[in-house]
């Protein structure tokens, strides 16, 4: 409590400050001003690359192409090299047969690409979700009260740093079966970041936030609901983007290891038939879905982000 | 027992001492004040003498370490509805719309049908000019419309005294003045109790009917009160060349600038 009135009269202190300022200025702080309106400008209209004279959207637009095709080029002079390197010719005709039938099934060994990447899905849903169940409400508590931080920062602290594939065999001795495994690899890696993110949003509540609350007497349910929930919410959301991207490295190489029906699976599939361009397509297949997800949760923030 | 109209608000002998690192920190000491009921009442001094601590203290959200405050005979133990506070920097719930900003406190106070609730919270909204911009967000409207918000939501309640602190002192002068020329509207219109802290001399002589003056800290106290006997309904433009405000005004300046300012400056050495 006194630390709060401290930091108010701290507030006031630099808004006392504020108003001297606005005594007449000095001569030199007009060329100064004219210096910093010049370094704005130039900042304004897109920081201080050197820019070629063409309209901005056409660069916009240009950019992204030619490093694509630089991209491209690079590759198709590797795999003219010889090695086992497809050149994206022939990786594109694959990928052309690929997806012109994602979804078929022949016995669960054989199936397209469409079920494989929606079974890897399935599962860092399954496992996502109940990270989220069970480390939402943690971070809250953690964020609360510090004697729950106190207790679980040095296990967090411990227990972050290792892959989540160390935890594999756990799973495998556990519920006997790859699939549940992998379902747990993904809910241990996304549960602290959602830990973490939750706690540090409940910690950085606005005080103002917390007084209306006590001022207007509000009920444990209602600072829930209109105060703490909502003031949490944004740094929730980038819990889930960090423990989402983490999740989707993750379930490829859990795949790799427990087999079954997935995308990481598929990828080590394909090695052993020595399909190589089919490999490059799962990769690029990997990356074109964590970049959905990706962005699916970059517009979520910005929907619950309040200026 | 009938409340003494003189001393609907009594704040006697408080004190307050803030633990910190350093060891104790006396913020206030002997503080003896009696507010009327219907009375405007303003607290000044410079920074850090220990005002915005005074009225966190009114407010409950600070417990005193020495003496009592009494309000309407009621002992003030924490925060409670029956005081109606807003915020400097108006402190609105950012995913709330200005109505809903409001209604949260409403239907925290009034246990009554919905209708009625929307009822009261237009009300006051109205009251406040904001009838237009009830439904947008608060990083949609100005800053003065935003304490205009904060300033309903306090009235809304029906609060038996209205604490502001500094709740014009991130404003422009312009909109300070429109918003302090409200203020006074509403005031008189609701007969409310109000103490506010400001360190504004002008809005202090222009709004308050008692101006409280406090020495500067550590272990401020109040140094003079100042009785502000201007007739009411008070017209800014008129005042300003009015030469009983402009003594009442040199009277606050004198306090601040010349009793109090040797120590604020050995302070500064």
């Amino acid at each position: 409590m006194m630390a709060v009135a401290l930091r108010t009269e701290v507030r006031k202190e630099v808004l006392s400050r504020e108003r001297i300022r606005t005594s007449p200025p000095h001569p030199a702080a007009a060329v100064l001003g004219a210096k910093a309106d010049a370094a704005k400008a130039r900042f304004e209209s897109g920081t201080g690359y050197r820019r070629a004279k063409a309209p901005q959207w056409l660069l916009d637009v240009l950019a992204p192409i030619a490093g694509l095709a630089v991209f491209v080029g690079l590759w198709a002079l590797i795999a003219k090299q010889g090695g086992r390197i497809p050149d994206p010719l022939t990786v594109g005709a694959a990928a052309a047969k690929i997806f012109a039938d994602p979804f078929y099934s022949k016995g669960p060994n054989d199936q397209g690409i469409g079920w494989n990447v929606l079974s890897s899905l399935r599962r860092v849903g399954i496992g996502f979700g109940l990270a989220a169940l069970v480390g939402i409400p943690l971070g809250f508590i953690v964020g609360r009260f510090r004697f729950a931080s106190g207790m679980a920062a040095p296990i967090i602290a411990m227990l972050k740093p290792v892959s989540p594939l160390a935890w594999l065999p756990i799973g495998l001795l556990v519920f006997k079966a790859a699939n549940p495994a992998a379902i747990y690899v993904i809910f241990v890696c996304s549960l602290w970041p959602m830990i973490v993110n939750t706690a540090v949003g409940v910690r950085q509540i606005p005080e103002d936030y917390l007084n209306v609350a006590r001022v207007l007497n509000l009920s444990e349910w209602k600072v829930f609901t209109k105060i703490l929930f909502p003031a949490v919410l944004p740094y929730m959301i980038t819990g889930v983007r960090l423990s989402i991207g983490v999740a989707w490295l993750v379930i490829v190489a859990a795949e790799m290891l427990t087999g079954g029906v997935g995308i990481g699976f598929w990828v080590w599939d394909e090695w052993n038939n020595l399909k190589v361009e089919h490999i490059i397509i799962a990769i690029f297949t990997i990356g074109v879905v964590g970049l959905l997800l990706e962005q699916a949760l970059v517009l979520l923030t910005r929907r619950f982000s309040y200026g | 027992m009938a409340v003494d109209p003189g001393k609907y608000l009594s704040v006697e002998s408080v004190g307050m001492t803030f633990e910190t690192k350093k060891g104790d920190f006396v913020a206030l000491t002997g503080i003896e004040l009696a507010i009327r009921k219907g009375e405007f009442v303003t607290l000044i001094g410079h920074s850090g003498c220990g005002k915005s601590t005074l009225l966190n203290l009114v407010a409950g959200l600070l417990k005193p370490t020495a003496g009592t405050i009494l309000l309407a005979r009621k002992h003030i133990d924490g925060p409670g509805p029956d005081r109606g506070v807003v915020f400097q920097n108006h402190s609105l719930l950012p995913w709330l719309t200005c109505f809903e900003n409001v209604y949260l406190a409403v239907e925290r106070v009034f246990s009554e049908k919905k209708e009625k609730l929307k009822e009261r919270t237009r009300y006051v909204l109205d009251l406040v000019g904001l009838s237009q911009a009830e439904h947008k967000y608060p990083n949609e409207i100005s800053g003065g419309m935003k304490q205009r918000v904060g300033i309903a939501r306090a009235l809304a309640i029906e609060p038996k005294m209205l604490l502001l602190d500094e709740p014009f002192g991130a404003l422009d002068a312009l909109t300070r003045a429109t918003l302090q020329d409200e203020l006074m509207r509403i005031v008189d219109k609701t007969g409310a109790t109000v103490l506010m802290v400001t360190h504004d001399v002008d809005e202090a002589v222009l709004l308050s009917d008692r101006v409280v003056m406090m020495t500067n800290g550590p272990a401020a106290r109040i140094g003079e009160i100042l009785e502000v006997a201007l007739p009411r309904p008070r017209e800014r433009l008129a005042l300003a060349h009015d030469p009983r405000f402009m003594d009442l005004r040199a009277r606050v300046l004198e306090f601040l600038y010349e009793k109090q300012a040797h120590k604020a400056k050995l302070k500064a050495a």
